[in-house]
């Protein structure tokens, strides 16, 4: 079932927070930028940063469905749109740094080097699915694809998976005997991984059956609240 | 009252000195101007250097060059032309796993990096094996080369490096003839390199090479650059240069040569052996398994360059390979 609920034209400070993290990488890289504190290799520098950055909001936009669970804030689940929009964003900046900055729109290499390289072939095939799930991310097409626009957008899955993997891939390292400049995208993995789990049916359904249990809990003991320390 | 005094109290051993405090401040400071300027000097002036450097060097065709010359004082291009980076550049830009895996963090955390009293031990299968001290070291006849560094990560520099042959090291301690490789490791102290302290790397870092590559001219200790003594992020006190192969095989703050028969273990071959073979080469033709080696960026440029083969050094170096499958033998 869909879940939209009525807007109601109010603020939030989640709201808000996402939107000031939204915009803070691109502040930083700016600021940086004028005030020389780029590496001497500023494209690299520029090309990595927001690359990282857009794998950083993807995941967090993963993170919105299992941490309402955890929590049973739902507002959560409201941020998730803008956050998949702002890792869309550094994403496609990322991959214009590449084609114009770092490659000087040259095509021809650009395509060998995209067909070629698994990191950059992993890698424009998450590209590949975040458009369309970017493009469909209004209103109109949520109302007007019904049940496809959820099928269309289980595909976040094997974006961030494979996002994450073209990270890790373009790492000097190896992945799989786990050595090497490897720990960051490792470790994202692992937290990808948990962010997976917790989205498990039934681990759900206990998560939120557990929290409503210390939900009536707290509710038996409204004194409690009340009682300020000495 | 007075117990919990005493209880915030710090050591007197551990208080900065104020004006070292300070004069680490104004380097930052100095640091920050410097590297702003370079970067604008760097987008502003740069560009059409840069493209006319890339008709300069189609890609693959190593023409003709002057041989490297030994003395390269006062000169501000290496033989082909190539400016040099500044000692901005060369030290704030490193890749140095025993202090950061980030190549600007290498700088600020072998800030303090101690050099003196420093000795390297060589050994293994020669007829001389010695200890010397660093300062002993300054008897092999110093030489200014300017050579062009590329990274196994498409990045390169030109640098005016100080040093000695290694060939004349070598020629003292006189290697056996059952000798067939040189084998070089770094320090290890993880009081001083907390890198080291990384389990993910096999420490310490180890590199290798062929007993001909070894002696070959261009192969060089270096002792410093810019005419100063070896800065630390740059591998202090003293460091390979091989410059016809990748960065990494550059080994940094050497202290043991051993001659051996077998081809040595080396630190990024041990990691990932078919991605960092022990040849490592400048190849633009040979791939790195999973990025392209046939363009570099320059620092301080913003247009790639097609990387050249051996770097550049083709006419010097090939004959080393005659007969061998570079594709192979990686």
């Amino acid at each position: 079932m869909p879940t939209i609920s009525l807007p109601k034209p109010r603020i939030t400070w989640l709201q808000v927070t996402t939107h000031i993290l939204g915009w803070l990488p691109l502040a930083w890289i700016l600021f940086d930028y004028f005030t020389g504190r780029l590496s001497v290799n500023p494209i690299q520098d520029i090309e990595q940063r927001l690359g990282r950055i857009g794998v950083y909001f993807l995941i967090g936009t993963l993170a919105c469905t299992p941490l309402s669970t955890l929590f049973g804030w739902r507002e959560f689940l409201k941020r998730r749109r803008a956050l998949g929009l702002y890792s869309f964003l550094h994403v496609s900046l990322h991959v214009m740094v590449f084609v114009d900055l770092d490659y000087g729109f040259n095509l021809s290499q650009v395509y060998a080097l995209v067909t070629e390289k698994l990191y950059l072939v992993v890698g424009t095939i998450a590209l590949l699915i975040l458009i369309p799930l970017a493009v469909t991310s209004f209103d109109y097409f949520i109302h007007r694809m019904g049940r496809n626009w959820k099928r269309l957008h289980w595909l976040i899955y094997p974006a961030a998976i494979l996002s994450l993997l073209h990270y890790a891939l373009a790492q000097k390292g190896d992945l799989f005997t786990l050595r090497g400049n490897i720990l960051k995208p490792f470790l994202l993995g692992i937290l990808l991984i948990l962010l997976f789990i917790l989205r498990i049916p039934s681990l759900r359904r206990w998560l939120s059956g557990f929290r409503s249990k210390l939900t009536v809990r707290t509710h038996h003991l409204p004194q409690a609240h009340k009682i300020t320390p000495g | 009252m007075e117990r919990k005094l005493k209880h915030v109290e710090i050591p007197s051993s551990e208080i900065t000195p104020y004006n070292l405090y300070l004069s680490r401040r104004d380097f930052l400071k100095t640091a920050g101007i410097v590297s702003a300027t370079a970067f604008l000097t760097a987008c502003g002036l740069n560009l059409p250097s840069t493209t006319a450097s890339g008709t300069a060097f189609p890609t693959g065709t190593p023409t003709q060059s002057p041989p490297v010359p030994d003395s390269g004082q006062g000169q501000t291009t290496d033989e082909l032309g190539n400016p040099l980076n500044t000692l901005d550049q060369i030290t704030n830009y490193n890749n140095y796993y025993e202090f950061s895996t980030g190549k600007e963090g290498v700088n600020p955390l072998s800030k303090d990096f101690k050099t003196t009293p420093w000795a390297v031990e060589v050994g293994g299968l020669v007829q001389n094996p010695k200890t010397y001290a660093l300062e002993d070291l300054f008897k092999f006849e110093q030489k200014e080369r300017i050579y062009r560094l590329r990274c196994v990560e498409a990045w390169s520099m030109v640098i005016p490096w100080t040093g000695f042959q290694l060939s004349d090291l070598l020629d003292e301690v006189q290697p056996m003839t059952s000798a067939k490789y040189v084998h070089f490791i770094t320090l290890m102290d993880r009081a001083q390199m907390p890198g080291e302290g990384n389990p993910l790397y096999p420490w310490p870092y180890s590199e290798g090479l062929r007993l001909d590559e070894a002696m070959q001219r261009l192969t060089i200790i270096a002792t410093g650059l810019y005419g100063q003594p070896l800065p630390n992020p740059d591998g202090a006190p003293l460091r390979l240069v091989v410059p016809w192969k990748y960065g990494f095989k550059s080994i940094k703050a050497i202290v043991k040569i051993e001659l051996t028969e077998t081809q040595p273990e080396t630190m990024w071959n041990d990691i990932s052996p078919n991605e960092y073979g022990f040849y490592s080469n400048v190849n633009p033709n040979v791939d790195h398994p999973r990025w392209s080696q046939a363009t570099e960026r320059r620092i301080g440029e913003l247009s790639r360059r097609p990387t050249l083969m051996f770097n550049g050094y083709n006419d010097e170096v090939a004959s080393l390979y005659t007969g061998m499958d570079l594709r192979a033998d990686y």
